[in-house]
């Protein structure tokens, strides 16, 4: 059974899922068969609109698939919470709220209270307020702890939303497309503090991207989807590239031109994206 | 310098016009019109005293202000605490809104005035029923605009409330309160703009002391420059409202749902 949990984490069994729109049933995943192996770094790549942050909404639970199991854990997943950790594509941090606050609700709901589960008691208010600071610290953030989002730059605000993430120790982080909207050279930052953090805190991740030299400098599997509708797996490409990576040594290294050329080839090449007739 | 000009000149020249019009008006009208200057000095003497109280029909313009916006405090005050609370519940569930739409459709476009006579005869007193046509008629903006708030609270945080497993109370507290502050806010200021305009109608018919009866008394006594006093106080009275609510909602007001 513990190996089992090592190597199957997280298990996506035979997935499928459809919505119902005016127009009838739309399918937009089927037969999605995966397993992700504790402390694995995997990347989900594909073209917009074939299913990807579909894929990421039933991991996290916020939906529910219309046939298959998603086991985390040993644990059927059904409904979202806490310890399937979401950092969203565009923050989503409450513009009410400070940094700290946002965080700190967060870090509140999940040590604030006593786990019958694992036994742990809850934790005081100092206590809280150190995880959150910790949290805030690992991104880089203790200075704008007290500003609200509104005030701080959008790399910024994406920092917030991974410390979040970050401070509720997931079992698995969750990233929807998270430097999507962020500059290039914001974006590199932030990856290559995600890659730091990551390896730090040996977290396993889901991250939905469709930038692929993204996905060959993080991850560790690369999931690669057909176009929609009714998009699948395509292809998975094991990235052995040595940890910790640096962005600069890669650029030049063969293996790494080798594995971004095979991710183009399959989005390009053989998946080349036809925008529908309208 | 150019800065100057626009921000204080322009209002200024504004009122120099109306001001203007009024003296030419004036001095045209054969029935006693008062010019600007004469509605100036009766201002004077109004102004001089405006807490003087010769019995319930003879009382300074401030009592008449303070009277008038008791019953726009009262009657907005218990529309606020049915209407808001009502507004959540209708953008909470989709049946409650199913429900109501029709009625609040229905209910709207009604004259204020048109529940008076319901008023009188359920309340049988004239100041109960000033009160309840201010509560029927700034319900439904408070009602409408909290209820629109709920349901445009953003996708994204109630996912957030969602993977945090929050409980109904933090959420309340935490994202759909401070989410839906905004409409609501602008739900109150559309609603005691309003009632200020309801209640001086409402007063002219049911009378006792208030601004609306001070214009209809100065009517039956003819003295057209006491009204003409009374317009510019129901108009100044009205800006300072609203401009205290802009205040009040912008303080509440943060990036993401200003819009």
């Amino acid at each position: 059974m513990n190996d089992s949990l090592t190597t199957k984490y997280l298990q996506i069994q035979g997935v499928a899922q459809s919505f119902k729109t005016q127009k009838g049933v739309f399918q937009a995943l089927r037969d999605i068969d995966l397993n992700v192996a504790k402390g694995e770094f995997v990347a989900l790549i594909g073209h917009s609109g074939c299913g990807k942050s579909t894929l990421l909404n039933l991991i996290a639970g916020l939906t529910q698939p219309t046939e298959g199991n998603l086991i985390c854990a040993n644990r059927e997943i059904a409904g979202p919470g806490p310890e399937r950790a979401v950092v969203f594509q565009n923050h989503s941090l409450l513009p009410w709220l400070t940094c700290f606050e946002n965080v700190y609700l967060a870090v509140e709901r999940v040590f604030g209270a006593s786990d019958r589960v694992s036994g742990r008691a809850s934790e005081n208010k100092a206590q809280l307020k150190a995880r959150t600071e910790a949290a805030l610290h690992l991104v880089g953030l203790d200075h704008a702890a007290q500003k609200r989002p509104g005030e701080i730059s959008g790399g910024m605000k994406q920092r917030v939303g991974i410390a979040r993430a970050l401070s509720m120790e997931p079992q698995v982080l969750l990233m929807d497309e998270p430097f999507g909207a962020l500059d290039a050279l914001t974006r590199a930052k932030l990856q290559d503090e995600l890659l730091t953090i990551v390896a730090n805190t040996r977290s396993t991740v889901v991250m939905v991207t469709h930038d692929v030299d993204e996905a060959v400098l993080l991850s560790d599997r690369i999931v690669m989807m057909t176009n929609g509708p009714a998009a699948t797996i395509g292809e998975v490409l094991h990235v052995d590239l040595p940890r910790p990576r640096s962005r600069v040594e890669l650029a030049e290294d063969s293996r790494y031109l080798a594995y971004r050329k095979a991710v183009i080839d399959f989005l390009y090449t053989r998946q080349a994206h036809v925008e529908k007739a309208a | 310098m150019q800065d100057l000009l626009r921000k204080v000149l322009a209002p200024l020249m504004g009122l120099g016009l109306l001001v203007l019009l009024w003296a030419m008006v004036a001095l045209k009208s054969s029935n006693n019109f008062p010019s600007p200057l004469e509605t100036f000095q009766q201002a004077v003497t109004v102004f001089s005293d405006p807490f003087y109280s010769n019995g319930p029909n003879d009382q300074g313009v401030g009592w008449n202000v303070l009277s008038s916006l008791k019953r726009v405090a009262l009657g907005f005050g218990l529309a606020a605490l049915v209407g808001i609370p009502f507004g959540f519940l209708i953008g909470r569930f989709d049946f409650l809104s199913r429900m109501f739409n029709p009625l609040i459709s229905l209910l709207r476009p009604v004259s204020p005035l048109a529940w008076l006579p319901i008023g009188l005869l359920v309340f049988k007193g004239a100041n109960p029923a000033a009160i309840w046509t201010i509560f029927i008629c700034s319900i439904w903006p408070m009602v409408i605009n909290t209820a629109v708030g709920v349901q445009r609270v953003p996708a994204d945080y109630m996912n957030v409330a969602r993977v945090l497993n929050l409980s109904e109370w933090k959420i309340v507290t935490k994202i759909l309160f401070p989410a839906v502050l905004p409409y609501m806010l602008t739900g109150v200021r559309l609603a005691v703009g309003t009632a200020w305009l309801v209640i001086v109608a409402a007063e002219m018919l049911t009378g006792g002391v208030g601004i609306g009866f001070w214009v209809w008394d100065e009517w039956n006594n003819l003295n057209v420059k006491n009204i003409i006093i009374a317009i510019f106080v129901i108009g100044i009275v009205g800006l300072v409202l609203e401009a205290l609510l802009i205040r009040l909602a912008t303080a509440f007001t943060f990036e993401d749902v200003k819009q």
